[in-house]
């Protein structure tokens, strides 16, 4: 959707990640750049280069945050240790929506720092609600969950992953970041139909979409953020733009990080496919 | 973590269940490689890895139930590796590339990350090292000492700064009752090597070999191969580690200058703090080294974690 609750009701466009490699290009050159998603864990530090880098971007650049360490899924307590953090970065940026994964990865306080997936049950899906909802409470600002590249399936699953989606998105009344590149991954790796999965999530609830390369090998694909956006993913995303609508579209590219302009023009190549869905609406 | 469950619950009905089943799954993913790189074939308890496997992680017609899971422990490792290995080009340096795969792979097994970030993953390395002695040795004086420098950095790097004291409140309170605090970025270290020097050497080094290449990734590549730097002799060296325009610095420090920076950083007042320096330092010197220390905004009001640290 183009401005809904779950993205604070704005109509942001492409943006690209902040990158360490481009800051000095950025700082230099001042590129026009609709928007820079941040990962937030980069600028929960107190003092430093960090903050006085993201200071200086956010006099010229919005902002917004893109969180890897909340582990939603995780059957462990939020951390208000960590939310207090993370809210003083929030009040920082001033971020119109937050984003982070539908995923666990830490149990018991310790921390495998990857974004492991969930077994898809309904009890699950509770618990995992409860914590947006209660996280989103602390912070005051709008939540979007996104679904993650897996390789993994278990036995213990209910649903599919899109239900568990739904199912999460409704319960906590949240919004969706929908990874594009994430589904095409997780469709090769557990052999379903993508577009079985764009169909059938709650397409007004989707806040901000991401793109992404992926590297595919003899037996499984691998999210690496690595590549320019394949084919398939663009078509992709081209429905999903159908489906939910022009939304703010982020292109990750966070491994062999080519120059700046390289990554921000991959990205802009989103534009053909918003311009479609446009004249489709019409 | 607490110890996994014996079997992975046949369903997740319930926030204790997802708790069991995350900790079964976290253990496998978090368990160390074999020496090639794969998961282990046996369970903690002796059982077929395999067994083990299948009885949580479905299977594809690609790949089996272990193969999947190995995916996630491989990721694991090397994830931590190359962060660990990006934090301590110091101490890889100093101990070869062999034995600083060893130790890693005992720290990252024996101390799991506790944080949500990976930044942090090297704060407890000096202790682990001086706790096993056996892994460094014959340097793991050597190796503690470049371990706790290289964490220094990272404080100094993105640490905490407090408002600077203004000079007018240094002026107007009795020495005799005012107490400073020293930046919560700067590190105080007494060494027994003289790493600060060894730690630009290392840089230096490392710099040269990264410009000399023009090939994409050659410089990750050399730093796979890096070898020894020249190993510091013992010299009893006093540095601070520290920022300056958000730039990490060291600053040698006169072994009185200190034991006056230290009297501070434990809380004592300026009188008791200047008379650490001792009697032979004579006034002017101290007035000359608070002159640079307040220029380069050390000193902060005392708060709860504004405490400077000597080690």
């Amino acid at each position: 959707m183009p401005a809904n609750r779950f993205n604070g009701q704005t109509e942001y466009g492409v943006g690209i990640g902040l990158r360490v490699p481009h800051y000095s290009h950025i700082l230099s050159k001042k590129p026009t750049v609709d928007w820079f998603e941040i990962i937030s864990e980069n600028f929960m530090v107190e003092g430093g280069r960090p903050l006085e880098l993201l200071d200086t971007i956010l006099e010229q650049y919005r902002v917004v945050q893109h969180g890897v360490s909340m582990y939603f899924g995780s059957a462990d307590k939020p951390d208000r240790a960590h939310l207090r953090r993370l809210k003083n970065l929030v009040k920082r940026t001033n971020t119109p929506w937050l984003s982070d994964h539908l995923c666990w990865g830490s149990v018991d306080g310790s921390y495998t720092h990857d974004l492991l997936p969930m077994p898809y049950t309904f009890a699950a899906a509770r618990r995992t609600a409860q914590k947006i909802r209660q996280i989103r409470d602390f912070l005051e600002v709008p939540i979007c969950v996104e679904n993650v590249s897996s390789y993994a399936e278990f036995h213990a699953s209910e649903m599919t992953e899109w239900e568990f989606l739904t199912e999460v998105v409704e319960i906590a009344d949240c919004g969706i970041l929908l990874d594009v590149n994430n589904i095409y991954v997780s469709s090769k790796n557990h052999d379903f139909n993508p577009y079985d999965y764009v169909n059938n999530i709650p397409h007004q609830r989707v806040g901000q979409m991401h793109i992404a390369g992926h590297t595919k090998f003899e037996k499984y694909i691998l999210d690496t953020h690595d590549h320019p956006v394949l084919d398939p993913v663009w078509k992709l995303y081209a429905h999903a733009t159908r489906l939910c609508g022009v939304t703010a579209t982020l292109l990750e590219w966070d491994d062999k990080i080519p120059s700046f302009d390289e990554v921000h023009n991959e990205a802009l190549k989103a534009n053909e496919f918003i311009d479609g869905a446009k004249k489709a609406a019409m | 973590m607490k110890a996994p469950p014996k079997h992975a619950p046949k369903r997740i009905a319930s926030t204790a269940d997802l708790r069991k089943f995350q900790r079964l799954m976290a253990t496998a993913v978090m368990r160390p490689l074999t020496a090639q790189d794969g998961l282990q074939p046996r369970w903690i308890d002796g059982r077929s890895m395999e067994k083990v496997a299948a009885e949580f992680v479905k299977p594809n017609d690609r790949l089996s139930s272990f193969e999947r899971l190995q995916l996630y422990n491989r990721m694991y490792w090397f994830r931590l590796f190359d962060a660990i290995r990006d934090d301590c080009p110091g101490l890889i340096a100093a101990l070869g590339e062999r034995a600083f795969d060893r130790l890693a792979q005992a720290y990252i097994e024996k101390r799991p990350s506790r944080s949500f970030t990976l930044r942090d993953l090297c704060s407890r390395l000096e202790r682990f090292i001086v706790d096993n002695p056996r892994l460094t040795a014959p340097r793991t004086a050597l190796a503690a000492e470049v371990a706790r420098f290289e964490w220094a950095q990272t404080v100094a790097f993105d640490g905490e700064s407090r408002p600077v004291l203004p000079a007018e409140i240094l002026a107007r309170t009795q020495p005799s009752r005012l107490r400073l605090a020293i930046q919560p970025y700067v590190t105080l270290l007494d060494l027994k090597y003289p790493i600060d020097s060894y730690m630009i050497r290392v840089k230096r080094r490392d710099t040269l070999r990264s410009e000399a290449s023009n090939t994409p990734g050659a410089a990750s590549h050399a730093g796979r191969r890096r070898r020894r730097a020249a190993l510091p002799g013992r010299a009893r060296t006093f540095v601070a580690v520290h920022r300056l325009d958000n730039r990490l610095f060291y600053k040698r420090l006169d072994p009185a200058a200190f034991r006056v920076l230290s009297a501070l950083s434990r809380g004592a007042t300026l009188t008791v703090a200047v008379a650490a320096a001792g009697p032979r330092v004579i006034p002017a010197r101290v007035r000359q080294w608070f002159k640079v220390w307040m220029a380069l905004g050390w000193f902060c009001e005392r708060g709860n974690k504004a405490r400077g640290r000597a080690s």
